[in-house]
C-alpha cells in the first residue's frame, strides 16, 4: 500500500482524532497532519475499522478544524533513525532534535514500539553495579539489567540522587562507564537544565542521549517518549555493546497522560481513573531493560516515580513496584532533618541483589551484613516509636543503644555528599563500625567468622 | 468439530480485540488473522460478525485482510517431551522460538509445542492384549521421559473400544502410530504418543477423593503452620516486595510433589530466567536428580500480550492435569493470578462490559472458582491416584486485601499464607503473617504428622501459636507504656515468642543449610523451642529474674540452630536438648543456693 491523504476528519477531541471513509489503515501506522495553518503534526493509528480510524495526535487536537485539517497516512510504523551519533544529542519524544542541529540521518530505523524479549533468550542479571551511595550499594544493591525505580514526593531530591547515580555508576574492577539515556516526561525547565548542566559540568555528556518532553509541551507526547528512548537504548546496548544506564523521570507524568488519553477514548477506569491496562502498559516500558544471552550491551533502569501525596499505594508507584526488581524509596522525614540522599531503608528492596553479591562479587559478609543492618534498625524503629510515647530517659539499657545505633546510621551511612562516592568496601567498613555498637553475640545473622574477622571491639 | 475452514474478512482492529466478518465460526474457535497470520480466539459472536481476542500485537494489521476459523478451540499438545521445557502462554516452545526469531519474540509463528522429529523408546504395556477393551486413560505403554518421570502413553479421553494393534518396543516418533483402537461405531481411531485437549475444558478423571498428605514444602512457617495437602488450592497474597515470588519458587524447589508446573503469568522476565537458570543446577532433595527434570514453565512475562496472558492459567492447568492423570502429584505456581484477573479486566473493558467492581467483570468470580476447582486429588481411570495442587500469587493493589481479586480467592482456597509488609520491611522472611494465614488442613496434617514424626507436632504448634497470641497481646502493652510495665513472666512470654519468630518462623531461602528443612528438624527445633521456652517459665515461678535467663548463650544458640545444622544432622539439634536441660539445671540449682 502506499501514502494517502485525506480531508475527512469528522471528531476531535482530547488529542484524537476520528477520520471517515479511510479503507485499509494499518493499526499502528503513524500518521501525520496538517492544519490549517499548513503546520505538520504527528499522530499514530490507535483503532482502525473499516470505514473510520482513531488517530492519536502527538501534538494535541487544539487548535485543529475539521474542514482545512489534511491527515496523511504514512503507511509505516512510528520509528526513530539511530546511528552512533545520538550520544550527545537532545531530541523530543518522538525522535526529533531539540538541540538546534541537524537531525541524524541513517539507514537504521526501529520502530519504536519495541517486541518482547523471548525469556529463554535472557541472561539473569548478576554483575554488581556501584553507584557509590552506601543505602543502594550496601543494603539495596544494582546489578546490570536490572530496573529499581526511585519512589519519591514532590520537593524531593530524586532529580540530584539520579543525577549522582548516573555520573558515579560503575562496575567493580572495570572501567568502562555507562552510556546515559535520559528520558524527562512532563519535567520542569528547571529540572531539565540541572540534568543538562549536571552532565556537561562532569564530563559525560558524550556519552548521554536525552529525550525531553517540559511540563508544557503536548502530554500526548510523553506516551512515546520512554519508547522512543529505550528504542535508543536498546540500539546502544545491543547494536554497540554498550552498558546503558536509562533514567526516566517522572513515570507519574508519564502515566497522568496515559489517563488523559484513556478517558477521551471513553476506556473503562480501574482505580483513581487510570485504565485496567496501565499494569501492561508500564510493564511494556519497564520490561525492555534486561540482559541477553551472547551480548555485551546491557540496559539498567532507574525510573523515577513521584508518589502523589507521598502515598506508596497510589496505582503508579504501586503497579510500577509489581513490574520493577526492587525500589528505592526517598523519605521527607529524613529529608526535612538534612539528610541527603534521604533513602528510607524499610521498604527499600532490591530483589536481583541476592546474586550479585557476595564473596565473588563484593565481599563475602555483604549479604549477612544487609541481612543484620536492617533487623537491627527494624528494631531501632520500633524503639524509636516507643521512645516517642514514653521517652528516651524511660528506655532500659539495650534500646537506648538502638537509638543511639539508628541516629548515628542516619547520619553517616545514610546521609553522605552529592559528590562523595563510595566504594563499596568503605560502605561495608562503615557498617561494621556502626554494627559493633552492639555487643557480638547480638550480632545474630553474622557468622563467627565475620564477627571475628570485621567486628570492632570497643576499647 | 468441523474440518472445514472458514475465511472471512477483518472488520475492525481496537488493540488485541478483532472484529471480523465470518459467519458460521464457533465461539472458543481459534481464529488465523491477517497476512502476518497470528492467533486469536472467538470470544462472541454476533450475526456474521465475530469478536476475537489475539495472542499477538496487532501492529500492522489492516481492515480488509482475510481472517481464517480454524475449526478448534484453543488446545494444547500432550505427550512426552513437555518436561524442562519452556512455553509461552498459548503452549509454543520459547527455546525453539528463539533459535529461529532470535532474541525477540517475531509474530506469527506457529511452531508445535512437542518436537517431531525426536524419537521416543516406547515400552508398551505387557498387560494389554489384542482384541481387548481400552478407555479413556488406559496405559497404552510408557517412555522414560527424564530420568525421574516416567511417562505413560494414554489413550485419550475420547477413545473408547477394542484394540487393535499395539506397536511393539522401540523408537517411534510422536507422530507415529503406536495403537489402533475401533469403536463401538466400527470406527478405527489411530493413536499417536501424543494427545491434543482444549484447555478450557477439564480432563476427566474416574472420581475426586480427599486429600490425605501433606504437600511437605521444607519451609517450616508452611509445613508446621499452615499446611497445605496434596490435592489442595491455596494462595499467596502480598503487597510487592512482600516475598510472594520467592516463596511459591520455594514450594517449586523443595516440595515433595513429582512434578511442579510453574506458570509465570505476566510478572517479571528476570525472575523467570532465574528459575530458567537455576533449576538445571539444582538438585531435587528427594530424587537427587536435577530439579529441572521435573519441572515445566509456562512464561507470559508482563510485557507479552496479554491475551495470551489470559490463556497462560490454563495452558498449565492442562498440562498439570495430563500429568496428575498418569497418577504423579503435581504442583501448580500461578504467579500471579491478579495478572490474570487484569488480563480479564483488559479485554473486557475492550468489550465494553459493564464492569463491577473496580472495573472487573461481573464473571470475576466464577471464572477464578472454576480455575481453582480444577485443583484435586482424583482417581485417574487407570493410574491409581493422582493429584493437583494449585497455589496461586495474588498481587492485591496497594496490599489492600479487601481488593476484589484477593476477596474472591480467599472465598475459594483452603490454605492462606498471606504475605506482610512490616514483616518484610523487618526483613522476616518468609513474611507469611500468623495471624491472618489459615489452613484448613490442620486436621488432616495431624494424622499424617502424629504418624510419620511425633505425637506431639499438634500440642507443639498450638503452643507455638498461643505464644505468639500473648506476644501480639503484651506487645500492645510495651507499646502504649513500655517494657518495664510487664512482669517477669511476661517478659520471659515476649522471649519465648521471639525465639519462636526468630529460630522457627524465620527461614532463609538464600542459606545453603536452611533453604530446605526436613519434617523430622522442623519438629525439633519447635519443639526446642517450645522447651527452652516452658524450662524457663517454671524457673520464673521460682523467682529467678527474667534477665539471668535471657543472658543465657542458649538463646543466641536456638536462633542460629536452623542454619548451623542440615536435615540431615539431626544427632546435633538433638545433643542441644542436653545442653539446654544442662544449662536450665544449672540456673536452678544455682538460684536454689542463693535462695
Amino acid at each position: 500500500m502506499s501514502i494517502k491523504e485525506y480531508r475527512t476528519a469528522v471528531e476531535a477531541r482530547g488529542g484524537l482524532l476520528v477520520v471517515k471513509d479511510t479503507p485499509g489503515i494499518a493499526f499502528g501506522d503513524r500518521v501525520q497532519i496538517k492544519d490549517h495553518l499548513g503546520h505538520t503534526r504527528n499522530g499514530q493509528v490507535i483503532r482502525s475499522a473499516d470505514n473510520e480510524v482513531l488517530i492519536l495526535v502527538y501534538e494535541g487536537t487544539d487548535d485543529l478544524d475539521l474542514e482545512s485539517t489534511w491527515v496523511r497516512f504514512l503507511d509505516e510504523p512510528v520509528e526513530i533513525a539511530l546511528s552512533p551519533e545520538i550520544l550527545g544529542r537532545e531530541f523530543n519524544g518522538l525522535g526529533v532534535p531539540r538541540d538546534g542541529r541537524p537531525p541524524v540521518l541513517s539507514s537504521i530505523r526501529r520502530p519504536v514500539s519495541g517486541a518482547a524479549i523471548n525469556p529463554a533468550a535472557r541472561t539473569y542479571p548478576r554483575e554488581f553495579i556501584q553507584t557509590g551511595i552506601s543505602t543502594i550499594d550496601g543494603l539495596n544493591s544494582l546489578v546490570r539489567g536490572q530496573k529499581l525505580p526511585i519512589f519519591s514526593g514532590s520537593g524531593l531530591p530524586h532529580n540530584r540522587l539520579a543525577a549522582q547515580i548516573g555520573r558515579q555508576a560503575k562496575l567493580v574492577d572495570q572501567d568502562s562507564s555507562f552510556s546515559v539515556v535520559f528520558a524527562a516526561m512532563g519535567v520542569s525547565y528547571a529540572d531539565a537544565k540541572f540534568f543538562r548542566d549536571e552532565f556537561a559540568s562532569s564530563g559525560v555528556l558524550r556519552n548521554v542521549v536525552m529525550f525531553i518532553n517540559l511540563a508544557d509541551d503536548p502530554p500526548v507526547e510523553r506516551l512515546t517518549l520512554p519508547r522512543t528512548a529505550l528504542t535508543a537504548a536498546e540500539y546502544l546496548a545491543y547494536d554497540l555493546d554498550r552498558h546503558v544506564l536509562v533514567i526516566l523521570t517522572d513515570m507519574t507524568n508519564y502515566a497522568e497522560a496515559l489517563r488523559e488519553v484513556a478517558t477521551a477514548k471513553g476506556d473503562v477506569p480501574a482505580r483513581k481513573g487510570y485504565p485496567g491496562y496501565l499494569y501492561s502498559d508500564l510493564a511494556e516500558i519497564y520490561e525492555r531493560c534486561g540482559r541477553i544471552h551472547e551480548r555485551h550491551g546491557s540496559i539498567t533502569m532507574m525510573p523515577v516515580v513521584s508518589m502523589p501525596s507521598d502515598d506508596i499505594t497510589h496505582p503508579i508507584p504501586d503497579l510500577t513496584g509489581y513490574i520493577t526488581e526492587g525500589q528505592i524509596v526517598l523519605s521527607r522525614e529524613l529529608h526535612n532533618q538534612g539528610i541527603y540522599p534521604p533513602v528510607h531503608i524499610s521498604p527499600s528492596l532490591s530483589r536481583l541483589m541476592k546474586d550479585g553479591i557476595g564473596k565473588d562479587d563484593t565481599r563475602e559478609d555483604h549479604p549477612r551484613v544487609a541481612a543484620q543492618i536492617y533487623a537491627l534498625y527494624a528494631r531501632a524503629q520500633e524503639t524509636r516509636n516507643l521512645a516517642s510515647i514514653i521517652g528516651a530517659d524511660e528506655l532500659s539499657e539495650r534500646d537506648r543503644r538502638y537509638l543511639a545505633f539508628a541516629d548515628a546510621f542516619d547520619q553517616r551511612f545514610v546521609g553522605q555528599g552529592e559528590a562523595e562516592d563510595r566504594s563499596i568496601e568503605a560502605t561495608l567498613n562503615l557498617a561494621w563500625e556502626l554494627m559493633s555498637m552492639f555487643p557480638r553475640d547480638m550480632l545474630t545473622r553474622m557468622k563467627e567468622t565475620d564477627l571475628a574477622k570485621y567486628y570492632r571491639d570497643s576499647d | 468439530m468441523s474440518d472445514i475452514t472458514r475465511i472471512g474478512v477483518i472488520r475492525d482492529i481496537n488493540g488485541p480485540i478483532v472484529t471480523v466478518d465470518l459467519p458460521g465460526v464457533r465461539s472458543g474457535e481459534q481464529v488465523k488473522i491477517g497476512e502476518l497470520g497470528l492467533f486469536g480466539e472467538v470470544i462472541s459472536l454476533r450475526g456474521r460478525e465475530a469478536v476475537v481476542q489475539t495472542y499477538e500485537s496487532t501492529d500492522g494489521v489492516r481492515p480488509g485482510e482475510p481472517a481464517q476459523g480454524l475449526g478448534w478451540p484453543l488446545s494444547v499438545e500432550l505427550g512426552p517431551g513437555l518436561m524442562g521445557g519452556i512455553f509461552d502462554g498459548v503452549q509454543r516452545p520459547l527455546e525453539k522460538i528463539a533459535l529461529q526469531s532470535g532474541d525477540y519474540i517475531r509474530r506469527g509463528m506457529a511452531v508445535p509445542a512437542l518436537e517431531r522429529a525426536r524419537e521416543w523408546d516406547f515400552e508398551p504395556n505387557r498387560e494389554l492384549t489384542l482384541g481387548g477393551t481400552v478407555g479413556p486413560g488406559s496405559i497404552l505403554g510408557t517412555v522414560q521421559e527424564t530420568q525421574t518421570i516416567q511417562h505413560k502413553i494414554m489413550v485419550p479421553p475420547n477413545v473408547e473400544g477394542e484394540l487393535l494393534e499395539i506397536a511393539p518396543a522401540g523408537a517411534y516418533d510422536i507422530e507415529s502410530t503406536i495403537a489402533r483402537v475401533r469403536d463401538a461405531r466400527g470406527i478405527s481411531h489411530r493413536l499417536s504418543m501424543y494427545q491434543r485437549w482444549p484447555v478450557r475444558k477439564p480432563r476427566p478423571y474416574r472420581q475426586r477423593d480427599d486429600g490425605v498428605s501433606p504437600l511437605i514444602t521444607g519451609q517450616r512457617v508452611i509445613d508446621t503452620f499452615f499446611p497445605q495437602l496434596k490435592g489442595g488450592k491455596g494462595a499467596v497474597p502480598g503487597p510487592f516486595g512482600a516475598g510472594k515470588t520467592v516463596v511459591q519458587q520455594q514450594v517449586a524447589r523443595w516440595s515433595n510433589a513429582d512434578i511442579v508446573v510453574y506458570v509465570g503469568c505476566g510478572e517479571r522476565g528476570n525472575e523467570l530466567v532465574d528459575v530458567l537458570e537455576t533449576f538445571p543446577e539444582l538438585d531435587d532433595p528427594y530424587t537427587g536428580r536435577k530439579l529441572m527434570e521435573r519441572t515445566l514453565l509456562v512464561a507470559n512475562t508482563s510485557n507479552m500480550p496479554v491475551v495470551a496472558r489470559e490463556a497462560s492459567i490454563y495452558v498449565g492447568i492442562t498440562m498439570a492435569e495430563y500429568y496428575r492423570d498418569m497418577g504423579y502429584d503435581v504442583v501448580m505456581l500461578a504467579d500471579s493470578t491478579s495478572r490474570w484477573a487484569e488480563a480479564l479486566r483488559e479485554v473486557s473493558g475492550r468489550l465494553g462490559q459493564m464492569p463491577v467492581e473496580e472495573g472487573y467483570p461481573a464473571y470475576l468470580a466464577s471464572r477464578l472458582a472454576a480455575v481453582y476447582e480444577r485443583a484435586g486429588r482424583v482417581e485417574t481411570f487407570s493410574a491409581g491416584s493422582g493429584s493437583v495442587t494449585l497455589i496461586g500469587a495474588v498481587s492485591p493493589p496497594g496490599g489492600d486485601f479487601s481488593e476484589p481479586v484477593t476477596s474472591h480467592t480467599k472465598d475459594i482456597i483452603e490454605t492462606f499464607w498471606a504475605l506482610s509488609k512490616e514483616l518484610a520491611d523487618a526483613r522476616h522472611y518468609p513474611s507469611i503473617d500468623w495471624v491472618t494465614s489459615f489452613s484448613k488442613h490442620v486436621q488432616t496434617a495431624a494424622e499424617w504428622w502424629h504418624k510419620e514424626i511425633d505425637p506431639d507436632w499438634e500440642k507443639r504448634r498450638t503452643d507455638a501459636l498461643a505464644l505468639l497470641a500473648r506476644d501480639a497481646e503484651l506487645s500492645r502493652i510495651v507499646n502504649l507504656v513500655g517494657p518495664e510495665a510487664l512482669s517477669d513472666a511476661q517478659r520471659w512470654e515476649l522471649e519465648g515468642a521471639a525465639l519462636v519468630k526468630e529460630g522457627v518462623l524465620q527461614q532463609s531461602a538464600l542459606d545453603e543449610i536452611d533453604t530446605f528443612c526436613s519434617p523430622q528438624k522442623q519438629y525439633a527445633l519447635v519443639d526446642l523451642a517450645i522447651t527452652i521456652y516452658k524450662r524457663g517459665a517454671a524457673l520464673i515461678k521460682l523467682g529467678v529474674p527474667v534477665a539471668e535467663l535471657q543472658q543465657l548463650p542458649l538463646m543466641t544458640k536456638m536462633r542460629r540452630l536452623k542454619s548451623m545444622y542440615s536435615s540431615e544432622q539431626l544427632e546435633q539439634i538433638h545433643a542441644f536438648r542436653a545442653e539446654v536441660d544442662h544449662a536450665m539445671e544449672a540456673v536452678r540449682v544455682e538460684y536454689a543456693k542463693q535462695a
